[in-house]
């Protein structure tokens, strides 16, 4: 194995050296616990609330704002949940609107609240990935309880009108709720400026560790609770604060969002480099908006090829990637998000996800290009479908 | 998903892996929707199954039961051949992951069909040797 390229950090990323040192006093040294009333505590206390001031700052919001979470799944159940159910209490209210794609911590939320008879609407997504603000404003009735659409897309990267759509909810008085997971590090973001009232974010997108996220919740939005029990961050989510991995958090949104600019500027012209060189390839799709796009992403379909041998083949030239295939997903479907799109199954199956951040550099980029086309060369020489779509028996032309 | 190492070698170094240009026999089953395709070609002389080929459009399982089956029936009688059962293959390659199953399956169905190919171009009716294929026994999809 010639190199090894980490090319899945939409999925995961490393701790960094930094965050990592961030964490540790935390386990050894200042471990008291922030409830208690002696200095040891008292000092965890004035760290915790360092690291909300952090957070806050990063997305322009106030401390009092933040409250820190487990993970991005938790946040998204918090703020769907908790403020839907707040709205059908106090004002009657018990319509959702979503989108089709977005991940399943928003998707499957809103599904149990369908079961407690609330009503969903998942706008559609367009070819391209994004989600019409006035197709959201056409949506809303006096009876909307919240609106959640994500700000980037997970598996293909577009990056959602958000700032209109905040801007069209807050005109009609009504939540909204964005899962900015995806998106934290690699867009601009200010809850104020953009009009978002409820923003979920993870760790260990930006070099955190796993197992701590954090909810934006605008001063006077009504939330329930999810977690019942002490009065930790303001009696409104219960479990004795995990200081450590907060202080990980706290350091690496602080670096993330103030490396914005040198971010988008080195990873794009990476992100291009890949996405023109696998357009060279016969039957290739690049899926997803090319303009409104995460600098990080690049989502392809390749036809007659089936995405689970491609990530195998990919792995064993030392390349870690995902794919949207239902071989990958564990299901009989291929991802929602590319049939959301438009995409038929047959394509959909042969997906692959590229997601690049600080580590990887333009020499990845390079031996991907090298390592790629042959693969699909590979697959394809034995593909019964690709056999039947170059002789013409079947045709996804119209999707391409 | 973690493959037994014989499935990630007969994934990596497929047998009997292209297309036959000259063949008695040739079935094709699955669809691009469910994710896998399964061609499997046979050449037959007399009773013996002499050469196999296969290709297949599919995960890692699709790919390496498919190469497991054509080793498993090449050299042996038509009758030996449709004995095949997608547990054999599976066995032969140390297990599958319980959502692979489907695969073996498919790897069963595509030398049946193949061998029903084979028959009716003899002019001989297969049904009472392959019994009626299922092209895809794992869903209710269609093309």
């Amino acid at each position: 194995m010639s190199r090894r390229v980490y090319a899945d950090n939409a999925a995961t990323t490393a701790v960094s050296p930094q965050v990592l040192e961030a964490m540790l006093p935390f386990y050894t040294d200042i471990y008291g616990n922030p409830s208690s009333l002696y200095g040891l505590g008292q000092e965890a206390k004035a760290k915790l609330e360092e690291a909300r001031e952090t957070v806050a700052q990063c997305l322009g919001a106030k401390p009092q704002e933040i409250f820190f979470t487990s993970c991005g799944s938790e946040s998204d159940n918090w703020a769907i949940k908790g403020c839907a159910r707040a709205q059908l209490k106090k004002h009657g209210k018990n319509h959702i609107i979503t989108s089709a794609f977005e991940h399943h911590a928003v998707l499957h939320t809103c599904q149990a609240l369908e079961k407690e008879g609330f009503t969903v609407t998942y706008l559609p997504v367009h070819k391209d990935g994004l989600v019409r603000p006035q197709e959201v404003e056409a949506a809303i009735t006096d009876k909307t309880a919240l609106v959640t659409i994500m700000y980037a897309n997970n598996e293909i990267g577009t990056i959602q009108p958000i700032p209109e759509i905040g801007k069209i909810c807050r005109d009609h008085g009504v939540p909204f709720h964005t899962d900015a997971v995806q998106a934290i590090g690699n867009v601009p973001i200010n809850v104020k400026e953009q009009d978002i009232d409820l923003l979920s974010l993870s760790g260990h997108k930006l070099h955190a560790p796993k197992g701590v996220g954090a909810l934006y919740v605008r001063l006077g939005v009504q939330l329930q609770n999810l977690m019942d029990g002490g009065a930790q961050e303001r009696g409104k989510r219960a479990g004795t604060e995990n200081l450590a991995q907060i202080a990980g958090l706290a350091a690496a949104m602080k670096e993330a969002c103030s490396t914005i600019e040198e971010r988008v500027a080195r990873l794009t012209p990476m992100r291009d480099k890949l996405i023109d060189g696998l357009l060279k390839i016969e039957r290739s799709r690049l899926n997803g908006d090319r303009e409104h796009r995460l600098p990080g992403n690049v989502h392809f379909c390749f036809q007659g090829v089936e995405g689970e041998s491609l990530l195998l083949m990919l792995d064993m030239q030392g390349i870690s990637a995902s794919s949207g295939s239902a071989c990958t997903s564990g299901s009989l479907d291929p991802s929602h998000v590319l049939l959301a799109i438009g995409l038929p199954h047959g394509v959909a199956h042969g997906s692959l996800r590229l997601s690049f951040g600080d580590y990887n550099t333009m020499e990845d980029i390079d031996y991907l290009l090298e390592v790629i086309p042959p693969i699909i060369e590979r697959l394809r020489a034995m593909s019964p479908l690709w056999d039947s779509i170059k002789t013409g028996k079947v045709n996804y032309d119209p999707y391409m | 998903m973690a493959y037994s190492q014989k499935v990630m070698d007969h994934f990596a170094n497929p047998r009997n892996v292209g297309e036959m240009k000259e063949y008695s026999g040739v079935g094709e089953v699955g669809n691009p929707k469910c994710g896998d395709i399964m061609r499997m070609y046979i050449k037959v002389e007399g009773d013996t199954i002499t050469d196999v080929s296969f290709m297949t459009f599919g995960c890692g399982a699709a790919i390496a039961t498919s190469s497991m089956a054509t080793e498993m029936i090449k050299g042996k009688t038509i009758a030996d051949a449709l004995k095949l059962t997608n547990k054999a293959v599976m066995e032969a390659l140390d297990g599958l992951p319980p959502v692979k199953v489907h695969c073996s399956v498919l790897a069963e169905q595509a030398i049946k069909a193949a061998v029903a190919d084979y028959y009716t171009r003899q002019g001989i009716d297969p049904t009472p040797f392959v019994g009626v294929l299922t092209d895809c026994d794992h869903c209710a999809c269609e093309a």
